[in-house]
């Protein structure tokens, strides 16, 4: 058996995540170029709202992603507080950005969707204000974690910060159930199967893995340069062929 | 217990409370979160009297009239209740008899609901129109089956 722990060092993960980074950064450019082709050119116009509609290719795997990342984020913070592993916060830390311009992308796309199909581009419904609040908890907690001088103090504040935020992920996710709100509920759920046709759905889920592929790559990628800035004292790092070079 | 224990058991009991403390807000809360009220509950005077609020539901098919100058009249149900609109201005595209619509305005003494702002409200079936005409046709045959006395399928 492979001993996860011992990729829990930052010194053994930082090779794996380049590894796993540069393969997730294929995926993600191979499945974006065959999503987005099927996105304008494979799928069918919607019979009630036309061409607009084809927003929802990016509009829904960036929303799913929003709220996904804060989840794993949250995970992370968690074993950071219990465990005191050093590379869990440092995780937590890297997804934070991805997370964050992934929420925006979710509010921006659905402005643009908004105006044409609903007639406004923003509305204080359930469902776009708890996501509206997502990105206020990004957007806090990476400042909240760039205040703190003491990398360890930091951590743990953005760790309490992160896990207090959990609790707005149901409420995003069950908003359209709950309540009465303008935005329409899931066309995907687990319970209920599709309400999208075939390709349609084939193509959006393209999208989502796409989506994934890329927070993947992108969030390695920064937790590879969050590694080398906080163990720069380390012998390891100094012995990396990219750093003696 | 070790340390790391006591910390897990500190983390658990806190979401827990969290959770708690979150489900007590939001079922004190309760509809006040709704974005609107559907035609039942303006009957049942659940909806504000003298102020604005939002109206939910469908178009009425074969309600929609349009007045003089940009004045239209439809009327907005939920299939057990139906509530008279007026409006002046501009619809979005997205608007038709038989689709949902959320209008925000006031009632009128009169009894018809003055609207400032018509939304257009989408439902989650995404399909090609050549499905949407399949399944409209195949809703219209079962109709007429069941017009003549067949047993529905």
């Amino acid at each position: 058996m492979v001993n996860i722990y011992k990729f829990a060092s930052p010194a053994t993960f930082y090779p794996v995540a380049g590894k796993i980074a540069r393969v997730s950064t294929w995926i993600a450019v191979l499945l974006l170029a065959v999503g987005l082709y099927m996105s304008f050119f494979v799928a069918p116009t919607d019979y009630k709202q036309g061409e607009g509609y084809r927003i929802i290719f990016i509009h829904v795997p960036a929303a799913w992603m929003s709220m996904f990342i804060y989840v794993v984020m949250a995970f992370w913070a968690g074993v950071g507080l219990v465990f005191n592993t050093r590379l869990s916060s440092m995780m937590a830390q890297a997804l934070a950005p991805t997370g964050a311009i992934m929420t925006f992308i979710a509010l921006w796309t659905g402005a643009f969707w908004g105006k044409p199909m609903w007639g406004a581009w923003w509305v204080w419904d359930a469902r776009l204000t708890s996501e509206l609040i997502l990105f206020f908890l990004y957007i806090g907690f990476i400042a909240l974690q760039g205040a703190i001088d003491d990398t360890r103090r930091a951590d743990r504040a953005g760790a309490v910060l992160l896990l207090v935020g959990v609790v707005n992920i149901p409420i995003i996710y069950f908003s359209v159930k709950w309540w009465n709100t303008l935005h329409q509920g899931a066309s995907v759920s687990i319970k209920n199967g599709s309400a999208m046709s075939t390709i349609m759905l084939q193509t959006m889920l393209i999208m989502t893995f796409a989506f994934w592929a890329y927070s993947i790559a992108v969030a390695l990628y920064r937790v590879r340069s969050i590694i080398l800035e906080r163990e720069k004292d380390a012998r390891w790092v100094s012995e990396l062929p990219e750093i003696r070079r | 217990m070790k340390a790391r224990h006591k910390r897990f058991g500190f983390l658990i009991v806190g979401l827990v409370v969290l959770a708690a403390a979150a489900y007590l807000v939001f079922n004190a809360l309760g509809n006040n979160l709704s974005y609107f009220f559907s035609p039942t509950e303006v009957a049942e005077h659940k909806a504000p009297a003298n102020h604005i609020f939002r109206l939910g539901g469908l178009v009425q098919p074969g309600s929609l009239e349009r007045g003089k100058e940009l004045t239209v009249h439809f009327d907005v149900t939920d299939n057990h209740h139906t509530v008279k609109v007026a409006y002046t201005g501009i619809l979005p595209d997205l608007f038709k008899e038989g689709q949902g619509v959320i209008a925000q305005g006031r009632m009128g003494p009169d009894g018809v609901f003055v609207a400032e702002e018509v939304l257009a409200k989408h439902d989650e079936n995404y399909m090609p129109p050549e499905v949407a005409d399949a399944l409209e046709k195949g809703h219209q045959k079962g109709i007429e089956a069941m017009a003549k006395g067949n047993k529905p399928l």
